[in-house]
């Protein structure tokens, strides 16, 4: 097997086993993949210290999460990361979906224009822990990256967490106030604190390979139910950067793992769907059955789970990898702002709402698929096989295929906290949604993207007014929300202060017309919107989201 | 005429419908299973009531069937 050479990074001695750490830490990250990497980073732009430890010393092996979701790439533009990403990435937008030997129809994930980021990419999990630990290690003051320290015990009480760590040089103790378990989905720290993960697991087994191609081959997503040239359920292939290739087959749940792993039989069956004239090398390939689970809670005091060690899903979708960098983002403003002492620690309970909700809309959804994909019983499979044969003729019956329902940024709408979208303002948004981006130019006439101007402080972006650029900071003052910056947006010529919107793309999706002010969370979340400018409706709405009054 | 409508009707609650519609027969023998559906087609031809949709709809459904 041709293998992608993994990435090392170093191990250092601790500081705490050279006698000069005080192993006292703001925050420790359990876990250097990329939920707990994109933690680091993410604080870090917050300006809070935190250590990251992690059992190992290298990037995942296998190609794991492949597919990156638009908002999963807004997130990591806002890290610093996306555009290494993007050039590595492959982008992709179309999917097409085959019964046996027959197109039943074609997708296209992003048929609208006027977005910096394209709907999906395709990059091995190993590329991205690879340039968010880059990234990471441009804060040598605030990210401290210990690879080789294994967490072996931990005791949580309401002033901390107590740590025992065990490194090549030998135990150490550490303290810390705040701790983000992102160690996956067998978390340590989870087991560690005793805590139950509850869920179903499917019995259908799956053929996963990772193959690298000599020849030029399609770039679409391509999923066929009942193939003709497999013996299996269904088979999905997708392009990766380097010419190679995931390709997932549905193995059936009576297969036999041992079997279907021999390498000369999973070349065999790979051939069969490339083509006879096609060279192929195998990258990494695995026999697996996957599990819906989450934690009944995601915070235990101050041990904070994110990504797989708090929630699993079936791969079909996406949303594990998506999941997790969007549990991030909505979680690290809201610990920054308690750390500061800016925000009562009852804010953390708004990232337990609304992740728990994320996290069932993602189980939901993967759990639809994988009943669409292995129909049980002669009722289900009669109407798994009336959608497909309906569906050429009938596009209702388009609607009803579910080859993974594709990862979508969460909508938070509704929720407690969330302003009520009473306003009367017009647009297509509301609170809760992510902020949808659109070409803008600065003030000082540099083009760019809305999203660039918004994040990481609170923003309140406010439509067209008259005297727009002056008085900036007494107009922050007037809202009491720390930190807050207000952006002024206008369709009219370049102004002092004044965003522009260049082709008018923000105030139609925004419903822009004179005095909308909308007030945006730093994760991008539009937290309440109002057809006039009024600092006490802001200011009121902040502090209501904040659970203090 | 009335025209037979093929494209999505479920407002984006597809997926919804799909799951219901295959809980419904959760634990049903195949011959019941049948007779549910023949239950459901007339309670929903009936709410539909359009004779010549019907009709369009009946020749859609029958064309998918070999010989």
């Amino acid at each position: 097997m041709s293998q992608h050479t993994p990435k090392r990074f170093s191990y250092r001695k601790p500081a705490e086993l050279t006698g000069k750490g005080s192993g006292a830490h703001r925050v420790v990250i359990v876990g250097a993949g990329p939920v707990g990497l994109a933690a680091a980073i993410d604080l870090a732009l917050q300006g809070i210290p935190c250590a990251v430890l992690d059992d190992n010393d290298v990037v995942s092996q296998g190609s794991r999460a492949i597919c990156w979701a638009k908002r999963t790439l807004e997130i990591f533009d806002r890290l610093g990361v996306a555009q290494a990403m993007l050039a590595k990435g492959v982008t992709w937008k179309v999917g097409r979906v085959y019964h046996r030997d027959r197109e039943l129809y074609h997708f296209d994930l992003l048929p609208e224009g006027g977005h910096k980021m394209p709907a999906f990419i395709n990059l091995q999990q190993y590329y991205v822990e690879e340039y968010l630990a880059e990234r990471a290690g441009e804060f040598p003051e605030l990210i401290d990256l210990r690879w080789k320290n294994q967490v072996t015990g931990l005791v949580s009480t309401s002033a901390g967490v107590d740590l025992q760590v065990r490194t090549p040089d030998g135990d150490y103790r550490l303290h810390c106030d705040w701790l983000i378990a992102a160690d996956g989905a067998r978390s340590s720290v989870r087991r560690l604190l005793g805590h139950a993960f509850e869920g179903v697991t499917f019995e259908e087994k799956f053929l996963i390979a990772d193959v690298r191609l000599s020849a030029d081959y399609p770039t679409d997503r391509r999923f066929w139910f009942q193939p003709l040239f497999d013996p299996g359920q269904s088979v999905l292939i997708h392009r990766q950067p380097d010419n190679v290739f995931r390709i997932d087959f549905q193995l059936g749940w009576d297969a036999d793992p041992a079997r279907e792993r021999e390498p000369a039989r999973v070349m065999e069956r790979v051939q069969r769907v490339v083509g006879p004239g096609v060279q192929c090398e195998m990258e990494w390939c695995s026999v697996y059955t996957f599990r819906c689970a989450r934690m009944q809670r995601f915070i235990d005091g101050r041990v904070i789970f994110a990504g797989d060690a708090a929630h699993v899903v079936s791969p079909f979708g996406a949303r594990g990898g998506n999941g997790g960098i969007q549990d991030i983002d909505n979680l690290c403003w809201k610990l920054a702002g308690v750390i500061r002492g800016e925000a009562p620690a009852v804010l953390l309970d708004s990232y337990e709402r609304e992740r728990v909700f994320a996290a069932d809309e993602n189980i939901l959804n993967s759990r639809r698929t994988t009943a669409f994909m292995s129909p049980k019983g002669a009722a289900e499979q009669q109407f798994r096989d009336a959608v497909l044969e309906l569906a050429v003729e009938c596009p209702f019956a388009r609607a009803l295929i579910n080859s993974g329902r594709l990862s979508r940024p969460c909508d938070y709408a509704g929720l407690t906290g969330v302003a009520q979208d009473g306003s009367g303002v017009v647009g297509t948004m509301h609170a809760g949604q992510p902020c949808l981006d659109a070409p803008v130019r600065a003030a000082d006439g540099t083009p760019g993207w809305l999203l660039e101007h918004l994040g990481t402080a609170p923003v309140a972006l406010v439509f067209a007014a008259a005297d727009a650029g002056a008085g900036l900071e007494q107009r922050a003052a007037d809202c009491g929300i720390p930190g807050l910056r207000v952006i002024p947006i206008q369709s009219s010529q370049a102004q002092p202060r004044v965003l522009q919107d260049v082709q008018g793309l923000v105030a139609s999706r925004y419903g822009g017309a004179a005095g909308v002010t909308y007030l945006i969370r730093p994760d991008q979340h539009i937290l309440g919107r109002w057809p006039i400018w009024d600092p006490r409706q802001l200011g009121a709405a902040w502090r209501a989201y904040n659970g203090g009054n | 005429m009335v025209q037979l409508r093929t494209q999505e009707g479920f407002a984006g609650r597809g997926d919804d419908f799909y799951e219901h519609l295959v809980e419904a027969h959760r634990g049903l023998s195949e011959a019941e299973s049948a007779a549910l559906n023949a239950r459901l087609v007339l309670l929903l031809a009936n709410h539909i009531g359009d004779m010549d949709v019907l009709s369009q709809a009946l020749h859609a459904a029958r064309r998918h069937d070999g010989p």
